[in-house]
């Protein structure tokens, strides 16, 4: 029940000096992660520890309607996904918060090396997000799903 | 005599006695070898009054905490003597750890600090803290998670109680490895032990006139195992009609813990989910230097810190916060019925929460152990029982 803790020298870029510590799960979940979870960057697990951090991390974040998450196989392998429910309930109408799925995406985009493309769409998405005009319900405003993503359309139009 | 003429007493004999520090506190051991068969009375109190519990002080922090918790309950002249039995977690032999088992068998009842398990030793060691909770059956793991008055955290009004499956669950310690890099691990669930702790669940829900008890599992995809119990957890419920049951995945548990916690009442999970959710809860609420916890089973209980921890880290350096292992204690007092002191030290306790200036590294301030344990008992003496300072 150990976890590998990989610090880098400066949150922002890829790690060149890494320091791994181990981590025991107990110490992680407890204290540090609900308290002050900035400490942590990357953390690896087996399956079921991650099935559980993963979903209290989405908790931390704001909910599974904003986490992405890709599942990556062997030779390049992989599938992107939004990891939140099938919502049967507001399924069709328009209601839909797209942020999950859409950074799925801009992972994908990176997975795949378009590194310009994804950076564009991800901008746009959290400066929209930020900007708290333009939000779906579950994020506390009135707007459509179609009028989320233009908005943040309108917003790369506007970059370029 | 009254307080008053006790207090001046006491100081005018001061400068006769050395300053006080933790004297040693080993008593007589009470050799009876009737067992217990009890399963929520507390044993009766044996040579005058006086009750004997044994006391692990165990790796870390726990002999400082030990300690303050022996120099409390002197200043308070409660009537319990401890019989301290050490166990050696760098031994590999398992003679420590069956004396401190003999101990619990013979006085009924523990306070134990955290034992530390070597990961560098072969996988034959055991958890002495499992072996301990296995062998006398402590089956329920209690933890009661509640938002307190002075310590700033993001989410208020929490009173969780989390009940752990303590004995079986992924902690059965059985593994082997037939091919090389290829390790198996069992999982054992069985409808006894679940209809147990389920039950022990439900009876504390009612007791403390709870409305709502939630069984976290993985059933969607442990079918058997956690299918099981969920399936004995509903089948407990059925008897219980006043309190509403339901059921979440560990997964979805975690993420409405740290969103919304305020939802959860009573909580009932095997063994693994516990650990993972009670930690979380205890994080919620302030850390684990807040949060006392409680092993009970049908003869024996053993309290401690409720998240487990050693602290390694801050050992010896008069930073812990002693408030788990008090709050623990007072947990402890109230199992020996003597609730009168539980409550004053309780409300010692919580009231010198509520002083920041007084808290300690993990509550983000700068106070010491001793000044906080000073604190307390200060605060006692000021509600006027008979106290004893040297």
């Amino acid at each position: 029940m150990a976890l590998y803790r990989v610090l880098s020298s400066s949150p922002n870029k890829p790690a060149n000096a890494l320091q791994s510590t181990l981590l025991n799960m107990q110490e992680t979940i407890r204290e540090p992660m609900v308290q002050d979870p900035t400490q942590f960057d990357v953390l690896v697990m087996p399956n079921l520890y991650g099935d559980i951090l993963s979903d209290l991390c989405a908790g931390l974040i704001g909910g599974l309607g904003v986490t992405p998450s890709g599942n990556i196989g062997a030779n390049g392998v992989a599938i992107f996904e939004s990891v939140h429910g099938t919502a049967p309930d507001i399924a069709g109408k328009d209601l839909a918060n797209p942020t999950a799925l859409l950074l799925s995406a801009v992972m994908m985009l990176r997975h795949m090396g378009l590194h310009g493309h994804a950076k564009k769409i991800e901008t746009a998405c959290f400066d929209t997000i930020r900007d708290r005009k333009v939000l779906t319900k579950d994020l506390g405003g009135n707007s459509k799903c179609s009028e989320f993503t233009e908005a943040i359309c309108q917003r790369m139009k506007d970059m370029d | 005599m009254t307080t008053r003429s006790v207090r001046a007493l006491s100081g005018a004999l001061k400068p006769l006695f050395s300053p006080r520090s933790p004297q040693g506190y080993v008593v007589a051991v009470c050799h009876q070898t009737h067992k217990s068969t009890y399963t929520t009375i507390a044993p009766p109190a044996r040579y005058g009054g006086r009750h004997t519990v044994t006391l692990i002080p165990g790796d870390g922090i726990g002999p400082e905490l030990a300690k303050h918790v022996c120099e409390l309950f002197r200043f308070c002249c409660v009537p319990v003597d401890f019989e301290v039995v050490n166990v050696d977690s760098t031994e590999t032999s398992e003679d420590d750890i069956n004396n401190a088992i003999m101990a619990i068998r013979r006085n009924g009842v523990a306070l134990k600090g955290n034992i530390e398990t070597n990961h560098n030793l072969p996988p034959s060691y055991k958890s002495r803290n499992s072996l301990l909770r296995t062998t006398l059956d402590l089956y329920a793991s209690v933890m009661h998670c509640q938002s307190l008055p002075g310590v700033r955290t993001q989410h208020r009004n929490i009173d969780i109680i989390t009940i752990r499956e303590n004995t079986e669950g992924e902690y059965s310690s059985l593994e082997h490895e037939n091919v090389p890099g290829v390790v198996e691990s069992l999982k054992i669930i069985t409808r006894t032990k679940s209809l147990r702790i389920a039950d022990y669940a439900f009876r504390t829900a009612r007791e403390k006139g709870r409305r709502r008890v939630t069984a976290v599992h993985k059933a969607n995809i442990m079918k058997l195992g956690d299918g099981l119990f969920l399936e004995c957890c509903k089948e407990v419920a059925s008897g219980y009609p006043e309190i509403t049951f339901d059921s979440m995945i560990v997964d979805n548990t975690t993420m409405q813990l740290v969103s919304r916690p305020q939802q959860f009442d009573v909580m009932v999970m095997p063994n693994l989910y516990g650990n993972v959710v009670s930690n979380v809860c205890a994080g919620l609420v302030g850390g684990p230097g807040l949060v006392p916890g409680a092993n009970y089973g049908e003869n024996y209980a053993v309290f401690e810190t409720g998240t487990r921890n050693t602290g390694k880290s801050i050992a010896n350096r008069n930073t812990a916060n002693p408030t788990a292992m008090l709050l623990a204690s007072c947990l402890l007092l109230d199992h020996l019925k003597l609730h009168g002191y539980a409550s004053m030290i309780r409300k010692a306790i919580l009231s010198t929460i509520t002083d920041s200036r007084l808290h300690t590294a993990d509550l983000g301030g700068k106070g010491s152990t001793s000044e906080m344990v000073q604190s307390i008992m200060d605060a006692i003496q000021s509600t006027g029982p008979r106290t004893q300072r040297h």
